[in-house]
């Protein structure tokens, strides 16, 4: 199957600075795919080569395999969701909606039928006549997207829709994206800052910082095994500790314990390894702890209540591990000065350069 | 913003109403008095005798002034069509577009706005009195002084005006708006018929309006490149102003001021309506 | 790709095989915008060159030419003698009498603008467009009418002396004095002070004034420290709209001024009807043109500074 859109060796540079450097990509037809990363790190400036605002300095970027890298955006397949929503003020809702249809000099019956068919997709029918200064801001953001999606593009290109919505709001739109997309089965790229949002609606996520891209993969497969340490610190919690490499499974924190990981790289490498919080368990010094797992003593010096969970800070000589433990019956709580061993399951160690 | 309608009246209060009003008072006393007096039967102005109706049917009957009405008339309306559509097209390629030069282009098109009218005048007057001659002398036609010559003069400061309302009104219009319309598949063209210029037209019209109101008032520049044959209604009453004060004038002052209010109540009627059919509720940024 | 795929995507798919970019085609591709820009602009361009431009060139030229004693323009002999002659005490009077009389035209409409646009600016929504229209209105009437109405209202014998008649006094000797341009100047130009004090003032935060006063100002320092500066944009655009014009006043000083009076306006003018000198015309103008872009540039670094 032809990827819905490939970006091959893609650089884009204003002036002397790069945006995005040397970008590669393949977004599968018909996927919810992600941009994800912090402000400035070149998301939204690829999106924009997407839609043909900017053309690239260098490289390939194809649409459907056609190479459309310098066409402008009004000869693409492509529609983009702007963050301000961009509705035209002068022009009511439907005609908002069917202004791509007009410009395609689609017949007035049809583009009557799909306008419609838009709106109810959206569930804004009722207000097809309301001019876009009497819509609240989910509204008018429901009308760009019935605007993009009438056409029926080969791609929707999504710019940070959400970011002005509340967050119930933000939390139920979530929701009602996902399933529109699922529905209409166009391929999504969708760019945020906002981690949580990319990984629960994503079926991959690409994250990017200083205009390259560092890691495309599943949400779990990102979340569980971050590629790079700035991948590991931006997605969730995490605990980064130093350590050097002992062999190829295992390393040696800075307290002397050695513990096993992937380690993969030479003997004496400085490394970070990195484990998420849910997945280390505290043990009193004189509990049990099953077999196979890596252990670190310390001592508690902290714990904060969250409600659901507990967050434990323990101090060990290789550094201060972050634990999160489920707050039910059966746990045990440990108190501050405790002293306890932290362990975990070595496959949920990933080791990342430093 | 209304903090009025919050706060109690203070002593400040009083004094700042106070003075709106006194200010208004100036503003229309001495257009009212004009009024007022342009149906005095006297002939001396100032001293009021009884109501009539003369002067207006000597203004009507006077070739001259209706003459002066014609070509005022001609010019504005030629000059503020030109000037609009040069004044927009500079706004739009100052606004929307880079290029070199561009901030040349810039000084030059908020130049005429700074020069003093009589500086103008003098220039327009030079450039065509030298351009004719060498006319003349290089392919034997000389042009003449008139219609032709004041037209051209009021486009040229005219486009200047045209064009700081039209880049206000552009500034104030969100750039994403055309992104978006080319995004759904409008070409560079139809977007700006389909998107920026509705958008802008109320700043288009302001500047018409500007060009107008400019073109009509002028008296130095028209002055000195009209010629001897041609005149425009204000430098026609300038020249009777000087040489005296007649009823005569109030009565043609009085004309030009009612003409004036009709055609700002009719633009101002013509904006509401479109305003209306833009946006039904909320103010739309001026 | 269904069969809808190539119905939908016909009419965009350009050219069959487009290359992948290379920076020179992406340079290629901002070139060709930046020409779009210029072929916007060409019309305009010319248009001020040819119309603008060119007579501005002409008019330096002349300042340097040579009058003849029939006071005819003579393109030769270049000189500076019109130049030198604008350091003449008379010529240095009249221009510091317009100076003055433009620099109090400035701070008289200032003084009377500034709590008008304030009073505006705070009324309700509906109120102020009202206001605003009553103050464009005398705008949008004939400039030569309302001066011409001063001279109405101020003469001798008009309606302003009838009434201090009427009242035991003596009729007013106004017209044909500075006091009456320096009225006409002010009455002429007062909404080029209103509507942009009007505009920075209804475009200002108003919730720092609050602040200030929470913060214990009074209602003067409030002002003082918050309102004033912040107005300031306004107060500058303001002020070079009344100046300049005033500065070279034409019309209102021959309507409401006398011979005493002469003022640079009148004094070019006179250099190419009466007096017949077209070099030093020529210089008067050039000259007061260079002083007003110098003092529009200083006072926009300034105050833009300050801003």
């Amino acid at each position: 199957m032809t990827a819905a859109v490939e970006l091959e060796g893609v650089s884009k540079a204003f002036g002397d600075v790069y945006a995005v450097s040397d970008m590669n990509l393949a977004i599968t037809d018909g996927e919810f795919f992600s941009l994800l990363g912090p402000s400035g790190c070149g998301k939204t400036t690829t999106l924009r080569m997407i839609a043909g605002f900017e053309f690239p300095t260098e490289g390939s970027l194809r649409i459907q395999g056609v190479e459309m890298g310098l066409q402008p955006p009004n000869r693409r397949p492509v529609n983009t969701v702007f963050q301000s929503y961009a509705l035209f003020p002068h022009m009511n809702v439907a005609e908002n909606v069917a202004f791509g249809l007009h410009m395609r000099k689609v017949g007035a019956t049809e583009t009557a039928s799909r306008v419609k068919r838009a709106l109810d997709m959206v569930q804004l029918s009722h207000r097809a006549d309301a001019s876009s200064k009497q819509l609240s801001g989910g509204q008018q953001q429901r009308v760009a997207l019935a605007r993009a999606l009438v056409n029926e593009p080969e791609v929707l290109l999504l710019d940070e829709p959400l970011g002005a919505l509340d967050l119930k709001l933000r939390q139920a739109m979530q929701v009602e994206l996902k399933v529109l997309q699922e529905r209409v089965g166009i391929t999504f790229i969708y760019v945020t800052h906002d981690q949580e949002e990319a990984l629960t609606m994503s079926d991959r996520i690409g994250v990017m910082n200083e205009g390259r891209l560092l890691q495309v993969g599943e949400p779990q497969q990102i979340y569980e095994h971050p590629s790079s340490r700035f991948v590991a610190d931006f997605i969730g919690e995490i605990n980064l500790l130093p350590a050097t490499v002992v062999d190829h499974q295992s390393v040696r924190l800075l307290g002397g314990q050695v513990v096993r990981a992937e380690a993969g790289t030479g003997a004496g490498q400085e490394v970070t390894i990195a484990v998420r919080p849910e997945r280390l368990e505290l043990y009193g010094l004189d509990e049990t702890i099953p077999e196979g797992l890596n252990r670190v003593e310390g001592s508690v010096s902290r714990r904060i209540y969250y409600g659901d969970v507990f967050y434990y800070d323990v101090e060990t000589p290789g550094g201060v591990f972050e634990v999160k433990e489920e707050n039910r019956p059966g746990v045990e709580l440990h108190a501050a000065g405790d002293r306890v061993v932290v362990a975990w399951d070595p496959a949920a160690t990933t080791v990342v350069a430093t | 913003m209304n903090i009025a309608g919050v706060r109690p009246k203070s002593p400040t209060e009083r004094l700042l109403a106070a003075n709106a009003w006194v200010v208004y008072a100036f503003f229309y006393a001495p257009i009212l008095v004009l009024i007022v007096f342009s149906f005095n039967a006297n002939n001396n102005v100032g001293i009021w005798t009884e109501p009539s109706v003369r002067w207006y049917r000597d203004v009507l009957s006077n070739d001259a002034v209706l003459n002066a009405i014609k070509v005022s008339l001609i010019v504005a309306f030629v000059s503020t069509i030109v000037s609009t559509v040069l004044g927009t097209m500079a706004a739009l390629s100052l606004e929307r577009f880079r290029y070199r030069g561009q901030r040349a282009f810039d000084g030059l098109v908020y130049l005429p706005i700074i020069i003093p009218d009589v500086t103008m005048a003098v220039m327009l007057l030079l450039f065509f009195a030298q351009g004719f001659q060498w006319l003349d002398a290089a392919i034997g036609w000389r042009p003449s002084f008139g219609i032709g010559t004041i037209s051209l003069s009021h486009i040229a400061f005219n486009i200047s005006f045209v064009a700081v309302v039209v880049r206000a009104r552009l500034g104030q219009m969100d750039p994403r708006l055309e992104e978006a319309a080319a995004d759904l598949y409008a070409t560079r063209w139809q977007a700006f018929r389909r998107v920026t210029l509705p958008l802008i037209a109320p700043g288009v019209a302001g500047g018409a309006l500007l060009a107008l109101t400019l073109s009509l008032d002028d008296v130095v520049i028209t002055s000195f490149v009209a010629g001897p044959g041609t005149t425009t209604l204000p430098v026609y009453v300038f020249g009777l102003v000087r040489r005296g004060v007649t009823p005569l004038i109030n009565a043609v002052s009085t004309l030009m001021l009612v003409a004036s209010m009709l055609l700002v109540a009719i633009s101002l009627g013509f904006q509401r309506s479109s305003r209306s059919r833009v946006t039904a509720l909320g103010e739309e940024q001026a | 790709m269904g069969s809808g795929g190539d119905h939908r995507r016909g009419d965009l798919t350009a050219e069959p095989v487009v290359e992948a970019a290379r920076p020179e085609l992406e340079r290629a591709a901002h070139q060709a915008e930046s020409r779009r820009g210029v072929l916007v602009a060409l019309p305009a361009w010319v248009y001020l060159v040819v119309f603008f431009a060119m007579p501005l060139v002409i008019v330096f030229v002349y300042s340097f030419a040579t009058r003849s004693s029939t006071g005819r323009t003579r393109l030769a002999d270049w000189n500076l003698d019109a130049y030198r002659r604008l350091f003449d005490p008379l010529v240095f009077e009249i221009f510091r009498r317009s100076l003055l009389l433009a620099l109090a035209t400035t701070v008289i409409c200032l003084l009377v603008s500034y709590p008008f646009a304030y009073y505006i600016a705070t009324r309700g929504p509906r109120l102020r467009n009202v206001l605003l229209v009553m103050v464009m209105l005398p705008f949008w009437s004939n400039f030569l009418v309302r001066t011409y109405a001063w001279k109405v209202l101020l003469g001798s014998e008009g309606p302003i002396s009838q009434l201090s008649q009427a009242l035991g006094g003596e009729p007013i000797r106004v017209l044909f004095t500075n006091s009456a341009v320096l009225i006409g100047l002010v009455y002429g130009f007062l909404p080029f002070m209103v509507l942009p004090l009007y505009a920075a003032l209804e475009r200002m935060d108003w919730s720092l004034v609050e602040a200030a006063r929470d913060l214990y100002a009074t209602g003067w320092t409030a002002f003082r420290k918050v309102t004033w500066p912040l107005s300031r944009p306004g107060v500058i655009a303001g002020s070079i709209l009344v100046f300049i014009p005033a500065l070279g006043a034409y019309v209102t000083p021959a309507i409401l001024g006398g011979a005493r009076t002469t003022l640079i306006g009148d004094y070019i003018v006179s250099q190419f009807l009466a007096a017949r000198n077209q070099p030093f015309g020529s210089a008067l103008s050039f000259g007061i043109m260079v002083v007003m872009l110098a003092g529009t540039i200083v006072y926009f670094r300034t105050g833009a500074k300050n801003v």
